[in-house]
């Protein structure tokens, strides 16, 4: 059998004394849309921080296709194929957005300027910001602002997309048109991990769902089992 | 939008002109003060512009501008004590010092942000000040006189000769500048400046920038300080290590503006030649007086720089 896209085995993580992960386990299939939930603070950033890179594990392994990615520092991951997009956009604020898009395609793919931008007006395009692609980033919407979010992970043409909360604090319709975006993504074989506060959008996106709490999975299974779930009714109402 | 003067083109024939305009200067202007004044204009223009590299693209504030200068200083000033070496040796061995120091500096203090960084620079003057203070080889704290040899034909005095070499420096210093502004090291450091995790989240080695940064910025102080010495005809280091360096730098690229290489030159001529006007006619504390105002009135009226003024005009 060969080795799943992603293999978080045993991932531990501590701030001084506290425990922020502990024994967390995660095998994620190519393609696969996959949700991950819990309360504020149970982990789900930190998990990611460590799978990105922006912090190291302390125990455990990170296996991506199969190489061992948990000492190398982020960028090498992102050129190995794992992208991101921050809960709190951090766009580059004194560029414009299509300049945002070339700093991955220059130093992910490797792209000169011409190419890249062919390819960057493609991206943007396909999240309906072509039009703002020569706008200042720090002219943008709330909503473009998540949108260049994906469009910049996107440049870097990564296998693993893992989207931080690319939904908190937008208005219904335009939850639906991200939600669209990351699907249409995952259409063309990118594999996604949703972190999400909004149950619905992670309940109709994700396959299979994993739910954080207090740095330890309490569950895993379909959409379904995990809202029926007595744990996790448990850690998200406290009753 | 990269800034007034566009094509590449441009550029080099006006470089060349800076420099046809330096030497025509040394043959026709006699007036030996001349040069003497405009050695220190020139050499806050290399300053600032190197300056610049790792302040204004990368956004990591650097105090140590002194340190990095003073290490050409004296690098230079070991050569001529061992060996009466050229300058040209001496400015080359000055860069390699400093650009040394850069990296290695860089190395413990990059992984410092914002405050830290700039704080670790502040006391990299303090330590080295305090290594030339006590090595008497090089003159120890009551310094060192130096006798100038022979200026190289066909140059008339060692000053003008001075002159004509920071000239060529400063020209070169913002041609490299320049290069690393338009090329993808300079996306990069911009991508840093406005945010480290995004840019390391999006493929860009910022650490190794950073450091390159830093070598390249010191590399050009150490060139630019090498000279010093012979300049002044004697080297300590109170002078050497002086915080107006640091001032003068940074002031030279925040008045010009940091978000294009043209921003330190227009910066350091304007208050490098304000500085030796008033030193000349009222005094030299006055113009350390008149720089920390323009400062201040800059940082608060035009934060983007006469650069950023004019844009948002156009």
């Amino acid at each position: 059998m060969s080795e799943p896209l992603l293999r978080v085995a045993g991932v531990s993580k501590h701030f001084g004394g506290f425990t922020a992960l502990s024994d967390v386990n995660i095998d994620l299939a190519e393609g696969e849309r996959f949700g991950l939930i819990g309360p504020n603070g149970s982990g789900k950033t930190t998990l990611i921080n460590c799978i990105s890179g922006a912090l190291r594990n302390d125990g455990g392994s990170i296996r991506f296709r199969g190489e061992e990615i948990s000492t190398l520092p982020a960028y090498q991951r992102t050129r190995r194929g794992i992208a991101r997009s921050f809960q709190i956009p951090r766009p580059f604020h004194s560029m414009t957005v299509l300049e945002n898009l070339l700093v991955p395609s220059a130093y992910v793919i490797h792209l000169k300027d011409e190419e890249g931008e062919v390819k960057a007006m493609e991206i943007l395009r396909g999240m309906g910001l072509a039009e703002r692609a020569r706008s200042p980033a720090n002219q943008l919407s709330q909503v473009e602002l998540r949108k260049l979010e994906l469009a910049r992970a996107m440049a870097a043409r990564p296998k693993l997309l893992i989207s931080d909360e690319a939904m908190a604090g937008l208005a219904g319709a335009e939850v639906d048109e991200v939600l669209q975006i990351l699907f249409k993504l995952n259409e063309q074989g990118i594999t996604i991990i949703m972190i999400e506060h909004i149950m619905q959008a992670v309940m109709r996106f994700s396959q299979r769902v994993i739910c954080l709490d207090a740095g330890k999975i309490i569950c895993e299974g379909a959409p379904a089992q995990i809202v029926a779930n007595p744990d996790v009714q448990k850690a998200y109402l406290g009753a | 939008m990269t800034g007034p003067i566009r094509s590449a083109r441009g550029f080099w024939a006006g470089a060349a002109a800076a420099v046809l305009v330096a030497a025509l200067l040394c043959f026709f202007v006699s007036y030996e003060y001349f040069f003497f004044a405009a050695y220190i204009v020139l050499l806050f223009v290399t300053l600032a512009t190197a300056w610049n590299i790792l302040g204004g693209y990368a956004g990591y504030v650097n105090f140590g501008t002194p340190a990095f200068f003073g290490v050409g200083s004296y690098t230079a000033v070991v050569l001529i004590q061992a060996a009466g070496a050229p300058l040209a040796l001496q400015i080359v061995a000055g860069a390699v010092m400093a650009g040394l120091l850069g990296l290695f500096a860089g190395a413990l203090t990059l992984r410092l942000r914002g405050i830290f960084f700039a704080i670790a620079t502040v006391a990299l003057i303090f330590i080295l000040e305090t290594v030339f203070i006590n090595w008497r080889y090089v003159g120890g704290a009551t310094g060192l006189q130096l006798l100038r040899p022979e200026p190289l034909p066909p140059f008339k005095s060692y000053t003008t000769m001075l002159f004509f070499v920071m000239a060529l420096l400063a020209v070169g210093s913002v041609a490299v500048a320049r290069y690393i502004e338009g090329s993808w090291i300079g996306r990069g450091l911009r991508a840093l400046r406005d945010n480290e995790e995004a840019a390391e989240a999006n493929g860009v080695p910022t650490l190794k920038l950073k450091l390159f940064a830093c070598t390249v910025m010191g590399a050009i102080m150490g060139a630019a300080g090498a000279p010093m010495p012979m300049y002044l005809s004697f080297v300590e280091p109170a002078s050497t290590f002086n915080l107006n360096y640091t001032i003068g730098a940074l002031g030279g690229a925040i008045i010009g503006g940091t978000s294009h290489w043209s921003g330190p030159i227009i910066g350091a001529m304007l208050v490098g030649t304000l500085q030796q006007i008033i030193t000349v006619t009222i005094s030299g504390e006055v113009n350390v007086l008149v720089l920390g105002v323009l400062l201040v009135l800059f940082v608060i009226v035009a934060p983007d720089g006469i650069i950023g003024w004019f844009r948002r005009k156009r």
